[in-house]
């Protein structure tokens, strides 16, 4: 650090004075003199004492100002804090403290109005903010490239440690049910987490593999949603039928997508994509013989294990899971044969797009979103490629569609609005895009923490806006943007 | 090999190429010199159909192609390395180099990697690394290579100087010549740096605002005035 030129402190004050001195002139007048309300009150009030303290703190603000422009925060840091704090303190006596000890806090609140004693605290607790941001930044992190490159090497490492901590979580995430603190509550929310899982895999293969930035995901998952439910009621098909059959009919969809948007890039395929999921919720709302419209579907089977179903008792003739495996009936089987069947079809989808980064359609993604003209340079059908990106994404929203449906047993238009895009979408983005345990993390941060705060209400919204924010301005490229190769050193390129 | 006849393109109003007529035999380094905007990278990307040409015909190896889409012109046997090298940075150069053989045949996959490796040995030792952290000259042999894994007949080259240090440019114009003579493989060569490009180049083509000026074997150009005014002095030498 090069060493800093003394304070010219006569200057300083001489500064800070004529800010006083201004402050004086402006308070004198209209703060020093005051009628009293009320009929009979003639005398005039003064209140020298307010303006004595309008003019000390306009004249220590200035000192903070002053001392911030020449990069030298730690007094202003402590002096803004305890000021802050203590007029904080001052002002909510009442509510925290004993009586006696309300009075002894009460005289040192700088004015009588609580909102100008607010006022000021917020202005100090600026100060320190800003102080603290300078002081910290100084400290600790010389630049935005250092932190980055930090932050970088943090994310390979825990992108290395994957490769044991990836297997831990997997057994973690099989025996969840078996665990002793898990009760039916956890395992819902876990459910619920494993689908967001599946649904973010799926899109990574859209948006981190092949680039395309696509808004409107949930689009593929009501399809998905509908075609299970609209099969297995009309045509009274078991889930294990169905749930290729969606998968199909979501890729169509998919592909029905991609042709007229493939032109498209950036910010455009991002719009009509978006559009896209708008069209498909409002056919679903409008079109009411067909989907039954605001009113949904209901009454979607169950999915079994087997033939074998999870009631108490078996309808018409058929056998349940308890009475087959001679076990006394629990509810609790049926979460828990839901969330393994969540969980399988997951799996599938990680283990698909970590397979096909390695086949060259896979390939051809990641280079896709490097560049597409080096891409097209080299003879691949970008068309064809974005196509297939876009079918089997939407795939496996389909499937995670038709999985919903069924967990369910109820679907509406009103489960398949834009937010639920944005919350996929997030996952990718916060995960790193193309990041498959990224996805784990994020998945758990935005769909399990808030659910397992729930009781917070409202704030836990402002945390998940409050904790997108700053992974954007730590981690702009995703919490483990670090890409793995799909081929290592000691192959030697001998794959076909 | 190569006939590019009568060949007009547009960029919406703004005509590119006026007329153009260029062939290129096999076996030939044929290089097509110009200022900037002259139209050249225009000419080599109208080959590969993008943007196509709108009057004119381009035809390779007898079949027309001039309204074939991209990725059906490249199968036929052109490579292209495009203008800027356009590497895939976040790839390692192993995959830049797979990404090269996508159209080809996978069971000579490892004969092309050896035969590329031999060629730019330094890629070799690379080939674990991002091809965004290589330098401009290894970037500019990595786009080579991974063109050259298609097995292609014809060579596209975008200025392949562009940007490098004049060592490099002599050592890469020394490959583009052993690929020409040692691989039997038809170079057609878009050059600003008209005094290498000149020298390796057993005919040329003058390109000025869309229009070839002046054809000729490429030492002819090289002592041609004109070539030598606009193209060479105050350089080089």
């Amino acid at each position: 650090m090069t060493p800093r030129p003394a304070l010219d402190v006569p200057a300083i004050l001489k500064e800070a004075g004529l800010t006083a001195l201004v402050m004086l002139g402006l308070t004198v007048g209209l703060v020093g003199f005051r009628i009293p309300d009320g009929i009979g009150a003639s005398a005039l009030e003064t209140r020298f004492g307010a303006v004595a303290m309008a003019c000390g703190l306009a004249f220590a603000g200035r000192i903070a100002l002053i001392l911030l422009r020449e990069k030298r925060p730690r007094r202003v840091l402590f002096a803004s804090t305890a000021y802050a704090v203590v007029v904080a303190l001052a002002q909510a006596a009442p509510v925290l403290f004993s009586p006696a000890a309300t009075e002894r806090w009460i005289t040192l609140r700088p004015f009588d109005s609580a909102v100008v004693n607010g006022m000021t605290v917020v202005l100090a607790a600026a100060f320190a903010l800003r102080a603290a941001w300078m002081e910290w930044r100084h400290r600790r992190f010389p630049g935005i490239k250092e932190r980055d490159k930090a932050m970088d090497a943090m994310g390979a490492r825990v992108q290395r440690a994957t490769h044991f901590f990836g297997p831990a979580l997997l057994l973690v995430a099989v025996i969840l049910p078996f665990l002793p603190m898990v009760d039916r509550r956890l395992l819902d929310i876990a459910v619920l987490v494993v689908t967001y899982i599946m649904l973010g895999w799926g899109l990574n293969i859209v948006v981190g593999l092949a680039g395309l930035l696509d808004l409107g995901y949930v689009a593929f998952y009501a399809v998905g949603a509908y075609s299970f439910a609209l099969l297995a009621i009309n045509f009274d098909l078991g889930f294990w039928i169905c749930l290729p059959l969606a998968g199909m009919l979501a890729a169509t969809a998919g592909i029905l997508l991609g042709f007229p948007v493939l032109r498209l890039r950036g910010d455009y395929l991002a719009i009509v994509t978006l559009g896209f999921g708008e069209i498909i919720r409002i056919i679903l709302l409008n079109w009411y013989q067909f989907t039954g419209g605001p009113d949904g579907i209901s009454g979607i089977p169950k999915p079994t294990f087997f033939g074998l179903e999870f009631k108490r008792s078996a309808s018409d003739g058929g056998e349940t899971f308890h009475q087959f495996f001679d076990l006394t009936y629990s509810p609790v089987d049926k979460i828990v044969f839901i969330y393994y069947v969540i969980l399988g079809l997951a799996l599938i989808t990680n283990s698909f797009s970590l397979r096909i980064r390695k086949l060259p359609v896979g390939r051809a993604w990641e280079a896709l979103r490097e560049d597409e003209i080096a891409c097209r340079s080299l003879g691949i059908n970008a068309t064809n490629t974005k196509l297939t990106a876009f079918a089997i994404g939407a795939m496996f929203g389909g499937i995670a569609g038709s999985f919903f449906a069924t967990r369910q047993g109820f679907i509406s238009p009103e489960s398949f609005t834009f937010i639920e895009s944005a919350v996929i979408l997030a996952i990718v983005v916060l995960g790193g895009f193309g990041s498959q345990i990224g996805v784990v993390i994020a998945a758990i941060l935005l769909i399990g923490l808030p659910e397992i705060f729930r009781e917070l209400q409202d704030f836990r919204m402002l945390t998940f806006g409050g904790a997108m924010v700053l992974i954007m301005v730590w981690r702009p490229a995703g919490l483990l943007a670090h890409r793995t190769p799909s081929i290592r050193l000691s192959d030697r390129g001998g794959e076909p | 090999m190569l006939r590019i006849s009568g060949v007009h393109t547009f960029y919406g109003n703004i005509e590119a190429l006026r007329g153009i007529d260029i062939e290129v035999n096999e076996g030939e380094i044929v290089t097509l010199i110009g200022a900037n905007g002259a139209g050249k990278s225009t000419l080599l990307m109208t080959v590969c159909g993008n943007p196509r040409a709108t009057h004119g015909t381009v035809t390779f190896e007898g079949r027309d192609i001039t309204r074939a889409p991209t990725h059906d012109i490249i199968r036929l046997g052109i490579a292209q390395s495009p203008e800027g090298r356009r590497i895939f940075p976040h790839m390692t150069v192993m995959e830049n180099l797979q990404m090269g053989a996508v159209t080809a045949d996978p069971a000579h996959f490892d004969e092309d990697l050896e035969r590329a490796f031999s060629l730019f040995p330094i890629l070799a030792d690379r080939r674990s690394q991002r091809g965004g952290t290589l330098s401009g000259g290894e970037q500019q042999m990595l786009a080579i290579a991974r063109a050259l894994m298609s097995r292609p007949r014809l060579l596209l080259l975008d200025e392949p100087s562009l940007g490098l240090a004049p060592m490099v440019v002599k050592k890469i114009f020394e490959i583009i010549n052993e690929i020409n003579e040692q691989r039997g493989i038809t170079v057609f060569l878009v050059e600003q740096n008209a005094y290498h490009a000149l020298r390796l180049a057993h005919r040329a083509y003058v390109m000025v605002t869309g229009k070839i000026t002046l054809t000729g074997s490429g030492a002819d150009l090289l002592a041609d005035p004109e070539v030598r005014a606009a193209y060479l002095e105050g350089g080089h030498g």
